[in-house]
C-alpha cells in the first residue's frame, strides 16, 4: 500500500505543479534552488527549509495545499468506525501528531492523530456518522508536503508532554531532544546523531539546528524568538576598561522581547456561581457597618479540652464552633433584632423566633453555608453533632435543600484557614453576620499586671446599618464575649 | 550486577527497560508482567495511560494485572445516567470511573481482575488474548467450560458471561483489557448496574446486559491468586519471557514520571461526567404537597454534562412564573449534578420574596428536579 500512496501522491504534486495558478494561495515571490543564500522574509517556514528537497517542493513551500487525511487502516479488517468526539474544528491549526478525533468500533476506542501539520479545512463527517477506512476524514491546509508519510516513520518517538524530554537512541548513540526540536530535525532531513548539541548533558536545543542548518546552506537565520535573559555588565568593569582599553568596544547588549506564550481564558459564569453573583449584588445593597473585637479565649481552651475526650466517647468530635454558635444564641435572645428580617423595601422587619444559624464552610464547590435549626433549644453537645453531620456531607457535596435553607444568623470560621480581621458580607435576608480570625497566642496584662500567655481570637461583625445600630451591635459583641471569656457564665442563662 | 532482595519484587522500571543485561533481566526487552499493588480505579487506570504515552512497545508486549475497591466503570462514550444507579452508588461510596477505551459498563471489585495486554498497534489482536486467558483457565481446572464468543465476551457453560472486552488504539499502541469475574459480589454488581432514569434519550454506547457467574461459584477451590498467576504463566510461556510478575506501585512518581497528573485528569468532573455525549432526559414526575398530587413535566438537553435547554411546565400558578423561569434560566449552563443544583436552588432562594409557602414549593421542585441526577 506504501507504493500505491507514491503513486498517488506524484501524480497530485504533478498536478499541482502544472496548475500552480489555480493551487497557490500566496503568489510564489521567488523559486528556490538548492543551497540558496535567500530566505524571504515573508516566509515563516523559513526554519523548515530543507537541503534535499527536489523543485516541486521548493514552490510548494510558501503555499498551503489542501490534503485529503485518510482514516487509516484500524487493524482486525475493520472497515467501519463511528465518529464519537471532535477534537477540532474546521479553521484550527494542528501539529503532527496532533489528536484529531476519536472513532469506535466493536468496543474499541481509537484515536486518530494528526500525519501533518496544517489548518483543518474541512470535516468529513458529523458525530455519530459512520467513517469508512480508507475514505478521507478531514482535509488539512498544509504548508510543507513530506515525502509520503509511511505509517512506519518515526515510530520510535511516542507521544509525550512537552515538558518531558525524550532519549531516543540511534545507533547505539542517546541524542537526548525535546519533541520540538526532534521534529525540526526530521522535517529537514537531519540526523541528530550528526549534530552537537550544546544543552545539558549534550542535550540538542533548537538553537544547534539551526547553526546545523547555517552551517549547510550558508544563510543567515533570523534570531531564535526563544527568551534569553542577558546579565547586565557588572559596573565595577565598565570603568576601568574605559580608562585602560579605549579601543576595545564594550558589547551592547540586543534587548530582546521576552516572548509569554501563555493565552487569557474567558469561561462564562454558570450555575453555583451565577447565584453567588445575584446574591451578592443583593448584599451589597444593604448598607453594611462593621465591628471588631478581641476575645480572650484562654478558659475556653482549657474547657474544651477536658470536654474533647467526653464527646469523643459519645463519638462526637468537638471544636471551638458549637461554643461560639451557642453564646451566639444566647445572645440573641437578648438582642432579637440581629435575628431578624426585613423585607424588600425595608418596610417590614420579621423577628425570627428560631435560631438557625448559619456555618460557612469551604467546600468543592466554593463557599456553602448549611445551618444548624433551633439553636436556641439545643445543647453544646447536640449543637457539636448537628456540626459533625453536615461537615460529613458537606465534603461529599451531599448537603440538602433544607440544610442549606432557612438560616437567620451567620458564623464563618475564617480563622482555620487564616486571618485576623474580615469584612464579611451579610447573607439576604439575614441582617447580621460575624467573621472569627484565627487564635493566636499572645501576651496579655492580666489584673495584676502581670504579663501571661493569653488565647486571643478576633471577631469582626457586620450588620446592616438601616435597622441595627452600632451601640446594639456593641452589647452584643460584649455579651457574646463575656460567655466565652468566662464560659461558667453560659451556665446560668443555658436553656 | 548484584540485586539486592528488597528490589527483587520491585524493579524501577526503567531498570528493566533500558538495562540488556544478562540473566532473566534479557527478557524483559521482550515481554513484561506488571501486577498493580493499588486497589484505587483512578491509580490504576493512570497505568494503562502512562504505559499507553511512555511506553516503547515496537519489539515488546506488556500484561497488566490490576483489581479495583468497588467502583463502576463506564466506557469511553457511554453516559453513565444511562447505566448505572448514581444515587446507590453515591450513598454506598461506590466510585464512578470513566475509562479510555470503548465498550461498556462494568462493575469491579475486589473478586474482578482485570487483564491489559498492551502491544504496538500492529501486533493488537484480541481474540489471541481471550485464547490466551481460556488456555491459562483450562490448564488451572480441566474440567470449566469457557470459551470466547465472537463479541469478544467469555462465557462459562455457553450461558454465562464472565468476561467482557474493550479496548483502546492510538498512534502507535494498543491495548486490550478484560475483565474476568472471580468472586464479585453479584448483589452489588445487579443493583449498581440498573439505571434508575428514566425517559433518557442518547447516543452514546449503551451496555449489554447479561447473565453473570463467577468463577469461584463453579469451583470454590478457585482464588483471584490463583487466576491471576495462571494466565501470567501462560503469558510468559506464549512470549517466551520469564514468568517473572513485576508488582508496581502506581503511586511512584519516579518510575512512572507525570502519572500523577493522569491520576487528577481521570478523577476530573469534565472527564468523568463531562465527556458524556450529548443527552436529553423527558420525563414527568408527581410531587406531594399538602395533601395534593401534582404532576410536572420536565424537559432538558445535556451537552457536555452541563445543562443547555431546560424547561419546566408546573401546574398553573402553582408557583409565581417568574421564579420557575429563574430556575429555568439559572440552570442552564450548570453541571447536571445534584450537588450543584442544591446549591444553585438554595443560594437563589436568599433573594426570593420571604415567603414560607413559597419557599417550601420551591424547595420540592428542586428536590424533585434533583432526583433526575
Amino acid at each position: 500500500s506504501v507504493k500505491i500512496n507514491t503513486l498517488h501522491c506524484t501524480c497530485k504534486l504533478t498536478i499541482f505543479f502544472l496548475q500552480i495558478c489555480v493551487h497557490h494561495i500566496r503568489p510564489c515571490s521567488s523559486v528556490r534552488f538548492i543551497k540558496s543564500k535567500y530566505i524571504s522574509i515573508f516566509d515563516k517556514s523559513a526554519f523548515k527549509f530543507s537541503h534535499q528537497h527536489t523543485s516541486f517542493r521548493t514552490s510548494a513551500i510558501s503555499n498551503g495545499q489542501i490534503v485529503q487525511f485518510k482514516l487509516s487502516d484500524i487493524g482486525e479488517g475493520i472497515t467501519e468506525v463511528t465518529v464519537k468526539e471532535w477534537y477540532v474544528k474546521e479553521g484550527d491549526s494542528v501539529s503532527q501528531f496532533d489528536s484529531i478525533c476519536e472513532v469506535q468500533s466493536d468496543k474499541a476506542s481509537v484515536t486518530i492523530t494528526s500525519r501533518y501539520d496544517g489548518i483543518i479545512r474541512k470535516l468529513y463527517y458529523n458525530l455519530d456518522e459512520i467513517a469508512y477506512v480508507g475514505k478521507p476524514l478531514v482535509d488539512i491546509e498544509t504548508d510543507a508536503l513530506k515525502d509520503v508519510a509511511s505509517e512506519e516513520d518515526v515510530v520510535e518517538t511516542p507521544a509525550v508532554s512537552h515538558e518531558e524530554h525524550t532519549h531516543q537512541e540511534i545507533k547505539g548513540h542517546k541524542t537526548l531532544a525535546t519533541p520540538a526540536v526532534r521534529r525540526l530535525a526530521m522535517e529537514n532531513n537531519i540526523k541528530l546523531s550528526e549534530v552537537v548539541g550544546t544543552g545539558k548533558d549534550n542535550r540538542i536545543l533548537k538553537e544547534d539546528i539551526l547553526n546545523y542548518l547555517a552551517k549547510q546552506t550558508g544563510a543567515i537565520l533570523p534570531p531564535s524568538p526563544k527568551p534569553e535573559i542577558i546579565p547586565p555588565l557588572p559596573k565595577s568593569e565598565t570603568v576601568p576598561a574605559a580608562a585602560k582599553d579605549r579601543g576595545t568596544k564594550i558589547p551592547i547588549p540586543i534587548s530582546k522581547p521576552i516572548v509569554f506564550a501563555g493565552k487569557d481564558k474567558t469561561e462564562a459564569v454558570t450555575g453555583f456561581h451565577k447565584a453567588m453573583v445575584k446574591t451578592m449584588t443583593a448584599a451589597l445593597k444593604i448598607p453594611h457597618f462593621g465591628y471588631c473585637d478581641e476575645i480572650d479565649l484562654t478558659q475556653l481552651v482549657q474547657l474544651r479540652e477536658e470536654l474533647k475526650p467526653l464527646a469523643q466517647v459519645r463519638g462526637v468530635k468537638l471544636s471551638f464552633m458549637p461554643f461560639f454558635i451557642k453564646a451566639a444564641s444566647l445572645g440573641l435572645l437578648h438582642y432579637p433584632i440581629l435575628n431578624a428580617s426585613v423585607d424588600e423595601n425595608c418596610q417590614n422587619i420579621t423577628y425570627k423566633a428560631s435560631h438557625n444559624i448559619g456555618v460557612a464552610m469551604d467546600t468543592e464547590q466554593g463557599l456553602t453555608v448549611p445551618n444548624v435549626k433551633n439553636v436556641q433549644v439545643c445543647s453544646v453537645f447536640e449543637i457539636a453533632s448537628e456540626l459533625n453531620r453536615l461537615l460529613t456531607l458537606g465534603s461529599a457535596g451531599q448537603l440538602g435543600t433544607n440544610d442549606l435553607t432557612g438560616g437567620t444568623f451567620t458564623l464563618s470560621n475564617i480563622g482555620t484557614i487564616g486571618g485576623t480581621y474580615a469584612k464579611p458580607v451579610i447573607l439576604p435576608p439575614e441582617v447580621a453576620i460575624g467573621a472569627l480570625g484565627k487564635i493566636q497566642v499572645l501576651p496579655r496584662f492580666n489584673g495584676n499586671g502581670e504579663v501571661f500567655k493569653a488565647q486571643i481570637m478576633n471577631v469582626s461583625w457586620s450588620a446592616d446599618h438601616r435597622i441595627i445600630d452600632g451601640a446594639t451591635m456593641a452589647r452584643f459583641s460584649n455579651l457574646w464575649k463575656s460567655y466565652l471569656e468566662n464560659p461558667a457564665s453560659m451556665l446560668l442563662d443555658l436553656k | 550486577m548484584v540485586i539486592p532482595s528488597s528490589l527483587k519484587n520491585c524493579f524501577r522500571l526503567f531498570y528493566v527497560l533500558k538495562i540488556s543485561a544478562a540473566g532473566f533481566k534479557y527478557t524483559a526487552n521482550r515481554g513484561l508482567i506488571l501486577q498493580s499493588i493499588s486497589s484505587d480505579v483512578f491509580q490504576n487506570l493512570a497505568v494503562e495511560d502512562w504505559i499507553h504515552d511512555n511506553m516503547n512497545l515496537e519489539n515488546r508486549q506488556v500484561l497488566f494485572l490490576w483489581r479495583n475497591s468497588p467502583t463502576v466503570v463506564i466506557g469511553r462514550h457511554q453516559n453513565p445516567w444511562q447505566e448505572c444507579n448514581l444515587k446507590i452508588m453515591r450513598k454506598n461510596n461506590i466510585k464512578l470511573a470513566r475509562r479510555r477505551s470503548g465498550g461498556g459498563t462494568v462493575y469491579h471489585d475486589l473478586g474482578n481482575i482485570n487483564f491489559t495486554f498492551f502491544t504496538s498497534k500492529k501486533k493488537y489482536e484480541r481474540m489471541e488474548n481471550l485464547k490466551l486467558v481460556v488456555r491459562a483457565l483450562k490448564g488451572l481446572r480441566p474440567q470449566l467450560h469457557v470459551c470466547a464468543t465472537d463479541r469478544y465476551d467469555l462465557l462459562l457453560d455457553g450461558n454465562f458471561k464472565i468476561s467482557g472486552t474493550a479496548a483502546k488504539l492510538g498512534r502507535t499502541v494498543a491495548y486490550h483489557h478484560c475483565t474476568l469475574l472471580c468472586s464479585a459480589d453479584k448483589i452489588n454488581l445487579s443493583s449498581v448496574l440498573k439505571s434508575p432514569y428514566k425517559g433518557i434519550k442518547s447516543n452514546a454506547t449503551p451496555s449489554m446486559p447479561a447473565l453473570v457467574k463467577n468463577l469461584f461459584e463453579e469451583d470454590p477451590t478457585l482464588t483471584c491468586e490463583m487466576v491471576m498467576d495462571a494466565v501470567a504463566a501462560e503469558y510468559a510461556r506464549c512470549h517466551q519471557i520469564d514468568h517473572h510478575i513485576t508488582l508496581i506501585n502506581p503511586a511512584d512518581e519516579t518510575v512512572f514520571p507525570g502519572i500523577h497528573n493522569k491520576n487528577k485528569e481521570l478523577q476530573t468532573w469534565e472527564w468523568i461526567y463531562g465527556k458524556t455525549p450529548k443527552f436529553s432526559i423527558s420525563t414527568c414526575f408527581n410531587m406531594m404537597y399538602e395533601q395534593s398530587l401534582l404532576e410536572a413535566e420536565v424537559d432538558i438537553h445535556v451537552k457536555h454534562g452541563r445543562i443547555e435547554v431546560c424547561n419546566i411546565v408546573l401546574p398553573e400558578q402553582w408557583l409565581p412564573p417568574a421564579m420557575c423561569n429563574e430556575l429555568e434560566k439559572n440552570l442552564i449552563g450548570s453541571k447536571f449534578c445534584p450537588s450543584e443544583t442544591t446549591a444553585l436552588a438554595s443560594t437563589l432562594l436568599r433573594i426570593c420574596p420571604q415567603n414560607y409557602e413559597l419557599h417550601s414549593k420551591w424547595s420540592l421542585l428542586c428536590e424533585n428536579v434533583m432526583t433526575l441526577m
